[in-house]
């Protein structure tokens, strides 16, 4: 097999690369909700909503970039893990309505604005947790029989998915609060530095569970990660997460203001490789591999063209708004 | 769960939340060619008002297409949650048009929303006037590709099954689909027909208040020009459209017509004005008929027959009564709002256009006409091709997810309470701001300025509540 020249692989890394773009960018936005209720001034919120209000709508809308690419690409995946997660799903569709919502309209009230806030920060964390959920169930894998669905209503409801959906929140906490750490100064900016070691050391500590968690629960997880010469190249991963992990806890203490959300969406980014590791070519574990999933040629080629001049456009303008929106979000400053 | 089955509950929320989503889409539509016109005007003419009447609407438009882009995300997600099976058997087409749709849309927010929304105090006119034409264009390509979708589902062709599953042949068979060109054209045309409603509506209601005002009476003439001009065109496109459904969804049409087949010693199709179509007994009860008339617009002769529903199998019989009124009721409204065009015509020739309260009224109390027209149409033809979602290849009930009736109800639920609420906030929203003045200037700082975020809602500066101070 030739991978250069697989549609199907080179599909997969497409809407790989849309999904992280995703987590990692809407992660730091619904981080910021999440953060919320450690944070009482009204003026600092307001600062915390500016720093993300210019940009938060675009990083949503990768997820819609995303999940139209599996539809069509990988319209098999598509139509088994819909309904698989679907509480969990329509959860947090309602959870970013909401959220983008009072996204817009908090800016535009006055008596109205604690109940914005409100609704801000729950669906910032409801929306967050059911991504975990969904994450967590997709790792623990679904039946399917006859290209369908074939499970039960809660089958996405475990301790695993649960404990992953706590995780997510945490993760999204620390992408949130080295955001806040970059965007913001003096006090409150103490306050993220404050707020970011917990995070940072409950996500080790959650990720390092995962990790073992999974291949724990899964023979051939186990045999990926736990067999000679696997192992031994493998064993890069665990000691970048190491030294991630060290080195985003020694940049809270030292302050180094940039670095701390570099590293961080390194750290989201390991974690998302760990996963393709874990289940490549499979695209819908326990069985259906990422050939048996994709849609004809004819559909992947015809829709790559799309995918191909767009993504470099919307890269770029992703670029330009973060560089005209960059540098120190101030009091009573910027959005209106 | 009330004797409901996992499959009408799924239907019943997707026409909710499609009902909902398509007003908005209908709205950016109509009012980005509104917005084009207007700003060619004002370059060529240099008037005013022109102006003034730009960024009166461009406002409404830039929240009426926020609520679209939020609507919107939720379809994108139904087709797998709900209909799973569709989206397995028939993914690589729809799949592929709909993700061309996505990628229009987001190269429309990237690249020119921004600069038609917030540029103009940093781009040149004419570069503004292309990025809003661009807008418009874009706003359309996108209304083709779901209507490439939609149509191909009526109409399939340019596709072949393998294992049970459609995948392309021809891309340009898929979508220049026999129905493709009807659809596009009466969707198009209706959403300019309901803009022009509403633009008409709102300047009947800044005329009752001051009927001097230069702006209100500017988009009040403009939209009364564009309704007598469209709704007759309308009119000749929704017949061929007609005609089309005739050749292709014969039972659909015969649904529409409520006609189950000719009586005994009569021919011809009659045109039923009234009736409570009856499934059980399959004929009409309380009908009133005009004989022969169907007939001919039809097949353009007085005893022309059409195939009737007793000539299809009682199973792939549409919903009869729903199919029928909802005809009726977008053609009457149709009719309704050729008359008030014809009225306005009328006046403007007597010249008493600006100055006659009860037609001013009556524009604002039928603002919302179009887009009841507009869901009526679609429960028309998206209630007309049951049982079928693809119309002669998979049935709805294969289609749909293999979900539990309490599922799908817990999320109709969740969806009707919270589209209440937002679109209850959204409408709101938009009420207050069609109530400024539109001859006001735009207020200083916001759009344009530096470090101003390019989002839909930021255009807009008006408040939701009221100033309370704040501790």
């Amino acid at each position: 097999m030739n991978v250069a020249f697989d549609l199907p692989v080179i599909w997969l890394f497409l809407i790989g690369f849309a999904i992280t773009m995703y987590v990692v960018m809407d992660g730091f936005s619904l981080g910021v909700g999440i953060l919320f209720p450690f944070v009482k001034h009204d003026q600092h919120r307001d600062v915390m909503m500016n720093s993300v209000a210019p940009v938060w709508d675009g990083n949503q809308t990768w997820m819609i970039l995303g999940g139209a690419g599996l539809y069509g690409a990988f319209p098999l995946a598509y139509a088994v893990y819909l309904p698989a997660m679907y509480l969990p799903l329509i959860l947090m569709l309602l959870a970013l309505i909401f959220r983008g919502i009072a996204f817009e309209f908090r800016f535009k009230s006055n008596r109205s604005r604690p109940f914005f806030d409100t609704v801000f920060s729950v669906g910032s964390m409801v929306a967050t947790f059911a991504q975990g959920v969904v994450l967590g169930a997709i790792i623990q894998g679904v039946e399917v029989v006859d290209r369908q669905y074939a499970g039960g209503t809660f089958d996405w409801f475990s301790p695993f998915s649960l404990f992953t959906g706590v995780a997510l929140m945490l993760g999204y906490g620390l992408l949130g609060a080295s955001w806040l750490i970059v965007k913001t100064e003096g006090g409150l900016q103490r306050r993220f530095y404050f707020l970011a070691r917990p995070f940072a050391i409950l996500l080790a500590v959650a990720m390092a569970v995962v990790s073992l968690w999974t291949p724990l629960a899964n023979s051939r997880i186990f045999d990926v990660w736990f067999t000679m010469p696997n192992m031994l190249w493998l064993a890069i991963m665990p000691i970048m997460f190491l030294a991630l992990v060290y080195s985003i806890i020694k940049g809270i203490i030292e302050r180094h203001e940039k670095l701390i959300f570099v590293k961080s969406i390194a750290l989201f980014v390991l974690g998302l490789i760990g996963l393709i590791i874990s289940f490549f070519p499979l695209l819908i574990p326990p069985s259906i591999t990422v050939w048996e999933a994709a849609s004809s040629s004819k559909s992947q080629s015809f829709l790559i063209v799309g995918y191909c001049v767009l993504i470099p456009v919307i890269l770029a303008y992703t670029f330009y708004s973060y560089r005209v929106f960059k540098g120190k979000v101030r009091v009573g400053e910027g959005y209106h | 769960m009330l004797g409901l089955h996992a499959i009408d509950l799924a239907r019943f929320q997707f026409a909710f939340t499609v009902s909902f989503h398509i007003i908005f889409p209908a709205f950016s539509i109509g009012l980005a060619s509104y917005l084009m016109v207007l700003e060619g005007l004002w370059l060529k003419t240099g008037k005013d008002v022109y102006i003034k009447l730009y960024h009166f609407w461009i406002r409404i438009f830039a929240v009426a297409f926020g609520l679209g882009v939020v609507s919107g995300v939720v379809m994108a997600y139904e087709f797998g949650t709900n209909w799973s099976g569709f989206a397995e058997k028939a993914g690589d087409i729809t799949g592929v048009l709909l993700t061309y749709e996505v990628l229009t849309a987001f190269f429309l927010e990237a690249g020119f929303l921004g600069i038609m929304l917030f540029g103009q105090a940093r781009v040149s006119k004419r570069l503004h006037f292309f990025a809003t034409c661009m807008v418009a264009i874009g706003t359309l390509i996108s209304a083709t590709w779901i209507l490439m979708s939609n149509s191909w589902m009526q109409t399939p062709a340019g596709f072949e099954m393998v294992d049970g599953r459609f995948e392309p042949v021809s891309w340009l068979e898929i979508m220049f689909n026999p129905s493709f060109p009807y659809r596009l054209l009466h969707m198009v045309l209706a959403a300019f027909i309901s803009v022009s409603f509403v633009v008409g509506g709102v300047g009947g209601y800044h005329l009752l208040r001051d009927k001097e005002d230069k702006a209100a009476r500017k988009m009040f003439s403009m939209a009364m020009w564009m309704a007598v001009v469209t709704l007759p065109i309308q009119i000749m496109v929704g017949d061929a459209h007609g005609l089309n459904t005739l050749e292709h969804q014969p039972a659909k049409l015969a649904a529409m017509e409520g006609y189950w087949g000719p009586k005994s010693g009569e021919t011809g199709v009659p045109l039923t004005l009234f009736a409570l179509p009856n499934m059980e007994t399959a004929q009409n009860d309380y009908a009133l008929e005009i004989p022969n008339l169907a007939s001919l617009y039809l097949t353009h002769s007085l005893h022309g027959e059409i195939q009737g529903l007793s000539s299809f199998p009682k199973d792939e019989w549409p919903d009869v009564p729903l199919v029928f009124w909802s005809f009726r009721i977008m053609v009457g409204l149709g009719m309704a709002m050729l008359g008030i065009g014809v009225l306005g015509l009328f006046l403007r020739w007597r010249k008493r256009l600006y100055d006659t309260r009860w037609f001013h009224r009556l524009t604002f109390f039928t603002l919302p006409i179009g887009f009841i027209a507009i869901v009526a149409g679609w429960v028309t033809t998206e209630a007309g091709r049951q049982p079928w979602v693809i119309y002669g290849l998979l049935k709805t009930v294969d289609a749909v997810s293999p979900l539990n009736a309490g599922s799908v109800a817990a999320s109709l639920s969740g969806f009707i309470v919270v589209y209440a609420i937002i679109f209850g906030i959204g409408i709101y929203y938009m009420a207050k701001l069609i109530r400024k003045e539109p001859m006001g200037d735009v207020p200083d700082g916001g759009p344009g300025h530096e470090r101003h975020p390019k989002r839909p809602f930021s255009v807009v500066e008006q408040e939701l509540d009221d100033e309370e101070v704040r501790s």
